[in-house]
């Protein structure tokens, strides 16, 4: 079904592209030696490149083109032979060159495609038009004094990805699966943190309207959206109030705007914001960028697996079901920690355990999974154990517990606290002979047709047992002393 | 004797070498004709303290038997290579109180081959000028006068300054940058050597960028073998530069005696200029003769694209300048003007302060060349014609092995004789512009004088990375020419 909103004269169509800028995940800068770090004090990592110093001449990160090729492979797209730096020119105090080094013409990376993956089940290709290798500029800090501004140069000329996709988005739920999806690949690679708050990822988003059917109108694009949830909303928002113009009337103008969270509205951007002329020109200092396809094939080769293609292998191997595959493969980390405890043990437990007891204790303890107060190689012991029947399901929850509070392994803790489950026939015949006894009444009521109350009994058994009988063995004692 | 600041570098040092002299009484009597011939304007900043501590240092090796190349050679450096600790300017206001930490890599190879630093030489600003009046630190006098004539000549620009303390002998070399014959031409206006090499052959990591695609350090010097052994020591691969040239540095002093016997040398029929001075043409036609003398052969060679060097170059340079002189903004180093106001404000006074007319007028029209709508029929046309200007020469050089041209079509004029009209004064580089577009090697060499007593130079051009045989036919010239004319003001 096409996503559609309603205007006061029908139908509109949301027509939407969007621009991500992905911070590239390296130790030195796109053109300098100058460290990356995030959080460093203002201006400590600077060197005269960045900060424009006269006669200071740019020099391209080999590992910075490795992560834009690795990251055009992880989207499937063409990585261009032959590509080439220009300068974007325009004044800023935290531009200190006064240009941007940028690919305008000749991007490293072509025509691509990411498969995002929708709520309903279903899934689609958003097409990728080009990726390019280009350099941030630095901060400006406005509030610092009352009449100057102080510019932090530690993000001058760190390596970015832009990645421009197609106008093929077709909804605000698909813009933020598009981002989501892009995340998910640029992490898998390792070639962007992904970290929206920190500014790793930004999104310029592109939006047009048009009734169904029609060729595109004029768009706007709302620049520099920081979170996928106010993607979304910046989408919808966007639309709505193109709608609102052309059913008034009025003419959508081609423009720069900006999201408002608070207000849940975009508004233009002050004309001195962009009203530029970039005078886009081949940057002299760098040579045109020639790959070695072997080069390229030796990066392909190495790519991890991705997270489709893992989710189709977690179905395949594991015979887990599209849901669950899909969560487990979110995170890298996280599907590696689910085939670490489902490598020769029942796989559909092993998801059960994560996604269920695991992801709550995380939650709990706010850890992530690559801190996880329980590695994976503990979680497979304790299933281990349950698998050898030295302890039932139940009593693996209360280990479990344990092992989250105090790190200790499974075995020395069902050990220390004798948690061993009881196999001793005598024992438990004992203990049914007790409960029964104690019971009577509710043994005659059984007798008489309640057949409910075997629970209850069975209940009082492990009781008395302290959780620790094993529960079929219980089962058939009961059943011998009732009948 | 020979007077110390008579030597020529190879003489210098024999004699270092011989101990016939120090490095510390050869950098004394230099520092001594800086001080007195100091209306010249030749330097921005003179540093005696370090050329004393460097000639200390070099007669301490010297005297260890470990004498590096240029150990004592006292050199002046041209104020757009940074140097640390001294200051920088370019000739511009704008960076008139820079002193940049970091030292340039030609320079630091200079340093390190053991030459004495004596200072930094004045420059036309940003190096954009052919007179060496632009520079905010006041135009440099050619140390030549015509002959019955009292008047300041201008030394040539943008490396006046250079040339003018290599002439007038307050140096034994300098370094040099030529973006469009910044060398070439104050070399034949000051009756001195200057090679542009290779694009590519010396680094440009650390000099002040003019015009980054045409930018190339080199020397200037009293003679061919001078020129041929500084080179040697400013050339090599950057890492820093990455458009510098992985590519081995020849001997080139040893190609100097190597005679032209064989060579072809072209003749190329487009430079000969409607209206040019009969001097220049008969000097050329010297040169022609001289060369075939001594062995080699001559031959009409065709450079069709010539006439379109000069306003290809005017919008290349002036494009990548506009860009490249952005960061002077007042924000981070340099000057500041604040007259209140926003950023814009401080921009537009820093730069409008900071800028001499000429820099402005080059920052305008790169501006205007790659400006929306303009880009094409200006930037991209000039990269197309840019092209088969190096197609001229790419095919010429199936038949020829050098070529010989005039360096300049004049001699040295006077202050203000060519200053009404920026475009008179652009026709200084119709020779040499070809050389920068096409990042060929040329050099300049004194040839004879003019009918007022003026210097005058032949250039010689040669394939990429064949500096060796530009020296070869630059000596033989030399040799021919015996060109031992002095300026009126010089030292000793």
């Amino acid at each position: 079904m096409t996503y559609t909103l309603e205007g006061r004269t029908g139908a509109w169509e949301i027509v939407c592209g969007l621009e991500i800028h992905a911070q590239v995940i390296s130790k030195a800068k796109l053109f300098s030696g100058a460290a990356t770090a995030f959080g460093a004090a203002p201006n400590t990592q600077v060197s005269f490149v960045d900060a424009a110093f006269p006669g200071m001449l740019p020099v391209l990160n080999r590992e910075c083109v490795a992560q834009a090729i690795r990251t055009g492979l992880g989207l499937n797209a063409e990585i261009n032979l032959r590509s080439r730096f220009d300068r974007k020119n325009y004044f800023y105090a935290d531009l200190p060159a006064g240009y941007q080094i940028s690919q305008y013409q000749h991007p490293i990376v072509g025509r691509g495609e990411v498969v995002i993956d929708l709520a309903d089940g279903t899934s689609r290709r958003i097409g990728i038009t080009r990726l390019h290798l280009e350099q941030d500029a630095g901060k400006s800090l406005h509030d610092q004094h009352p009449t100057k501004s102080y510019i932090d140069l530690n993000r001058a000329g760190v390596a970015l990805m832009e990645i421009v996709s197609e106008p093929d988005i077709r909804s605000p739920e698909e813009a933020g699966a598009y981002i989501a999806k892009l995340r998910q690949i640029l992490r898998y690679l390792g070639t962007c943190d992904g970290n929206m708050e920190e500014g790793s990822l930004r999104a310029d988003v592109n939006v047009s309207v048009r009734r169904p059917g029609e060729m595109y109108r004029t768009r706007c694009e709302v620049k520099n959206v920081n979170s996928i949830r106010f993607v979304m909303q910046a989408v919808e928002a966007e639309a709505r109030r193109q709608i609102e113009v052309w059913e008034s009337g009025g003419e959508v103008q081609q423009e720069t705007r900006l999201f408002d969270p608070s207000r849940g509205v975009t508004r233009p951007m002050r004309s001195k914001e962009h009203a530029h002329d970039y005078r886009y020109f081949p940057d002299p200092d760098l040579p045109p960028l020639e790959l070695d396809p072997a080069w390229i094939e030796e990066l392909r080769a190495k790519l991890p697996e991705l997270p489709d293609a893992k989710a189709a292998r977690f179905q395949r191997d594991y015979g887990l079901s599209a849901y669950d595959a899909r969560v487990l493969v979110a995170e890298r980390a996280t599907a590696d920690y689910y085939e670490a405890v489902a490598k020769g043990r029942d796989p559909k437990q092993a998801a059960n355990w994560v996604m269920g007891d695991l992801f709550a204790a995380l939650n709990r303890t706010g850890r992530s999974i690559a801190d996880s107060p329980v590695p994976a190689a503990s979680l497979g012991r304790l299933l281990d154990l349950i698998a050898d029947d030295t302890i039932s399901g139940r009593i693996a929850k209360q280990v479990f517990e344990e092992m989250v509070e105090t790190g200790a392994e499974p075995a020395a803790i069902v050990e220390a606290k004798g948690l061993r489950q009881v196999k001793d026939s005598g024992a438990i015949d004992a203990a049914v002979a007790q409960v029964l006894a104690a019971h009577a009444d509710k043994v005659a009521e059984y007798r008489s047709g309640k057949d409910k109350l075997f629970g209850f009994f069975v209940g009082q058994v492990m009781k008395a047992m302290a959780g620790k009988a094993n529960p079929a063995l219980v089962n058939e004692a009961l059943k011998r002393a009732l009948s | 004797m020979t007077a110390p600041t008579d030597f020529t570098i190879a003489e210098a040092r024999a004699a270092l070498a011989a101990k016939r002299i120090s490095a510390k009484e050869l950098t004394a009597a230099h520092l001594a004709a800086i001080e007195r011939l100091k209306d010249l304007n030749a330097f921005i900043t003179v540093t005696p303290e370090r050329a004393l501590a460097d000639a200390a240092a070099a007669d301490a090796r010297i005297a260890r038997g470990e004498a590096r190349p240029l150990d004592g050679i006292p050199l002046a450096v041209k104020d757009l290579f940074c140097t640390s600790g001294i200051r920088t300017t370019a000739a511009s206001r704008i960076l008139g109180t820079f002193i940049p930490p970091y030292e340039s890599t030609v320079s630091a190879k200079l340093w390190a081959a053991g030459a004495v630093c004596l200072g930094k030489t004045n420059l036309d600003e940003f190096a954009m000028g052919s007179s060496n009046t632009t520079s905010a630190f006041g135009n440099v006098v050619n140390p030549w006068r015509r002959r019955g004539d009292n008047r300041d000549l201008v030394p040539g620009g943008s490396s006046g300054g250079s040339a003018a303390a290599v002439a007038a002998r307050l140096c034994l070399g300098a370094t040099a940058t030529d973006t469009g014959g910044s060398i070439r031409q104050p070399a034949a206006f000051t009756g001195t050597v200057g090679i542009k090499p290779t694009y590519g052959r010396c680094s440009r990591w650390g000099i002040v960028a003019f015009a980054s695609s045409l930018d190339q350090a080199g020397p200037i010097a009293r003679t061919v073998r001078d020129a041929a052994i500084l080179l040697r020591e400013m050339s090599g691969h950057d890492p820093k530069d990455s458009t510098s040239a992985d590519a081995p540095v020849p001997d080139f002093e040893a190609a100097v005696g190597r005679g032209v016997a064989g060579l072809r040398i072209g003749v190329p029929r487009e430079y000969r200029l409607d209206g040019m001075a009969p001097e220049i043409e008969a000097l050329w036609q010297q040169g022609i003769a001289w060369l075939q003398e001594a062995g080699a052969t001559i031959h009409d060679i065709s450079l069709p694209h010539t006439r379109y060097a000069l306003p290809t170059y005017y919008i290349v340079a002036p494009a990548e300048a506009s860009s490249n002189l952005a960061r002077y903004d007042g924000v981070r180093y340099g000057l500041r003007v604040e007259e209140g106001g926003d950023l814009d404000a401080m921009y537009e006074a820093t730069r409008g302060a900071g800028f001499g007319a000429e820099v402005r007028r080059r920052i305008l029209i790169g501006t205007y060349v790659l400006s929306a709508g303009y880009y094409d029929a200006y930037y991209l046309k000039a990269q197309k014609v840019r092209a088969l200007i190096q197609r001229d020469f790419d095919e010429a050089y199936r038949s020829v092995d050098a070529i010989l041209t005039p360096a300049t079509p004049s001699s040295a004029f006077a202050i203000g004789e060519k200053q009404d009209d920026p475009v008179t004064m652009y026709l200084n580089d119709v020779f040499t512009v070809p050389a920068n577009l096409a990042g060929l090697p040329g050099i300049s060499v004194p040839a004879g004088l003019d009918a007022s007593g003026l210097p005058l130079g032949l250039q010689v051009l040669g394939r990429a990375f064949d500096e060796e045989t530009v020296f070869r036919v630059a000596a033989a010239i030399e040799a021919a020419a015996g060109f031992d004319a002095l300026p009126q003001l010089r030292a000793a």
